[in-house]
């Protein structure tokens, strides 16, 4: 990262790194430092004590059948959003990369659902499944289906999924449709005239080509659904019924700010570092990239 | 040559088309509605459009009987905090690569790393001892604790840096021999030569800053600081005894179309920046 051609001075540009430097450190490390210290201590109910006590928060943590269920459920979660909103995104834009009329107003209605906020997308599906009120709830109920995600945890996460990926379409989008425009024509043609059928030149050809994209949106779709879909959570089920849509961050939220397990909620804060870790190394080992904060 | 109409890929791209469509058309249409006819399961897709006068009742008055402020003002705080974060982030990332990249001073690599390491701290994994950090700081329920703590960028940094270290020497060097210190060459070369990248990263960062839920319902309990995201959420737990279905379909339009026509109006820069943020 070295340049020749440098300017000189020292204060000029220490005055330029300093604002960037002041709001890392105190709120981004100094929580961390906090967040990893208290992870390791318990202060008694007074608040006047407070005392090193290992991994023993870590350890109640993993014994805690509500926080393994939490992760078991965030992964299958994480696993269903990214499927979801990947797979359906790999079709649009293998079908919006087709020489047809009006692609380019397909391409912008199918883009605008970007800016859409994940909890107001939220409240969209309320009046979409909502058993009494919502337009397509209420004629399952009709067609005696009994459909309640406000009473039925399965129908609740199920919905809280398909609501979180229906907002991660568009950016997948964006980046399955930039792949297929960066296949050469040639290579397509050169398969067709081997006389591949659709198909199987989409799976022998398109789809090994479009592998570095599709492994960097894996990163960040799994990044999305295990952090980005507090809002829509919240505003569709507020990780009810019971603990039935509560994924980890979601209990962090429970545990610190409404139940003010202070060293539980350390510790999970702890854990949530790590796997942004993880999957941050991952990304930059073996694709040099990186996701949007 | 005759060309067919490739039937399948319009129907399956129509279909995608329906399906982001419909939930907004569905809201906009309800907004005109009876709230006592949606509460009984009347819901229509027809929209009743000598009903359109609820927008403006949201925007004057809010949701009126429930006690909730006007949604304008709502919308003042959304785009203040959307704006002051966009620039915000814009602004600082510029000044920090200009200094990592055409700079030496002490500690330099240390700071660009630190900056770095921010990449792997969001809000999310991190809420309590923030939370306990804007306390001490008596930040909660400010402006500034809306806006202040999200301006640090990692990504908008390293796409400066990167754009600045394409800038030839050659380029460099000519700036210094006409006389350019170096505020003038941040200003008459690299704020030129990176304009677009600002572009996109403007739309990426005020949609980022518009949809924040957590950080303004962890720091703002004030009701005078509501986002709209925030006031349409609350609105949907309120409890009431007829919930104002249709106003509260009125403040999801409201909430849904700035930041989409900044994605539209802006849609060139978006698609393109986007690509390149995420290199």
């Amino acid at each position: 990262m070295d340049r020749r051609t440098i300017f000189g001075g020292r204060l000029l540009p220490i005055a330029f790194v300093l604002p960037q430097l002041l709001v890392t450190f105190l709120f981004f490390l100094l929580p961390a430092g906090k967040a990893i210290y208290g992870s390791f201590t318990r202060t008694d109910a007074f608040g006047l004590h407070t005392r090193f006590i290992g991994f023993a928060n870590f350890v109640s943590l993993l014994d805690d059948a509500g926080y393994r269920a939490a992760f078991g459920r965030t992964a299958i979660f994480c696993a269903l959003v990214t499927l979801l909103a990947m797979a359906s995104a790999l079709l649009f834009a293998v079908f919006a990369d087709h020489e047809i009329r009006g692609r380019a107003i397909y391409r912008t209605l199918l883009i605008w659902p970007y800016a859409v906020a994940p909890a107001v997308s939220a409240v969209l599906w309320v009046f979409v499944m909502h058993p009494e009120v919502g337009i397509v709830g209420r004629e399952l109920g009709r067609l005696g289906i009994h459909w309640d995600y406000t009473v039925n945890g399965a129908q609740a996460l199920g919905l809280v999924i398909v609501a979180s990926a229906w907002t991660q379409v568009s950016y997948n989008f964006v980046f399955y449709l930039a792949g297929l425009q960066s296949i050469p024509s040639s290579v397509i043609e050169a398969a067709r005239m081997d006389g591949a059928g659709g198909f199987r030149r989409f799976r022998t050809i398109v789809l090994p080509l479009l592998m570095p994209t599709t492994f960097f949106l894996l990163i960040v779709n799994l990044v999305y659904a295990a952090f980005d879909t507090f809002g829509t959570i919240m505003a569709l089920t507020r990780g009810g019924p019971g603990q039935a849509t509560v994924t980890l961050v979601v209990k962090v939220y429970r545990d610190g700010v409404v139940n003010l397990d202070l060293a539980g909620s350390s510790a999970q804060s702890v854990i949530l570092m790590l796997i942004v870790i993880g999957l941050t190394a991952v990304q930059f080992r073996f694709l040099g990239r990186r996701t949007i904060s | 040559m005759h060309r067919r109409i490739d039937w399948p890929a319009h129907l399956v791209l129509l279909l995608g088309v329906a399906l982001f469509a419909f939930p907004v058309w569905l809201v906009f249409a309800g907004a005109t509605q009876d709230a006592g006819a949606i509460n009984r399961g009347d819901l229509s897709l027809i929209p009743d459009f000598s009903h359109l006068g609820i927008f403006l009742s949201v925007l004057l008055h809010g949701y009126g009987e429930a006690g909730g402020h006007p949604a304008w003002r709502m919308l003042m705080i959304s785009a203040g905090m959307a704006l002051s974060i966009a620039i915000g982030k814009i602004v600082i990332s510029m000044l920090s690569a200009y200094a990592v990249v055409f700079f030496r001073f002490p500690f330099r690599m240390a700071a660009f790393w630190t900056i770095f390491i921010t990449l792997m701290l969001p809000v999310e994994v991190r809420i309590i001892p923030t939370y306990a950090v804007m306390a001490d700081f008596h930040m909660i329920d400010s402006f500034a604790g809306l806006t202040v703590p999200l301006i640090a960028s990692a990504t908008a940094t390293l796409l400066f840096r990167q754009v600045y270290l394409a800038i030839p020497d050659e380029l460099v060097e000519a700036a210094r021999m006409d006389g350019a210190g170096p505020i003038r060459f941040l200003f008459d070369m690299l704020i030129p030569v990176s304009s677009a990248n600002m572009a996109a990263l403007f739309v990426i960062l005020f949609v980022y800053g518009w949809n924040q839920y957590l950080w303004p319902l962890l720091v703002a309990t004030d009701p005078r600081l509501d986002t709209i995201v925030i006031g349409i959420v609350q609105l949907t737990f309120g409890g009431f005894t007829l919930t104002p279905w249709n106003t509260m379909m009125a403040m999801a339009v409201l909430a849904i179309v700035p930041p989409v026509v900044v994605v539209m109006a802006m849609q060139r820069w978006f698609v393109r920046g986007l690509a390149e943020v995420e290199k």
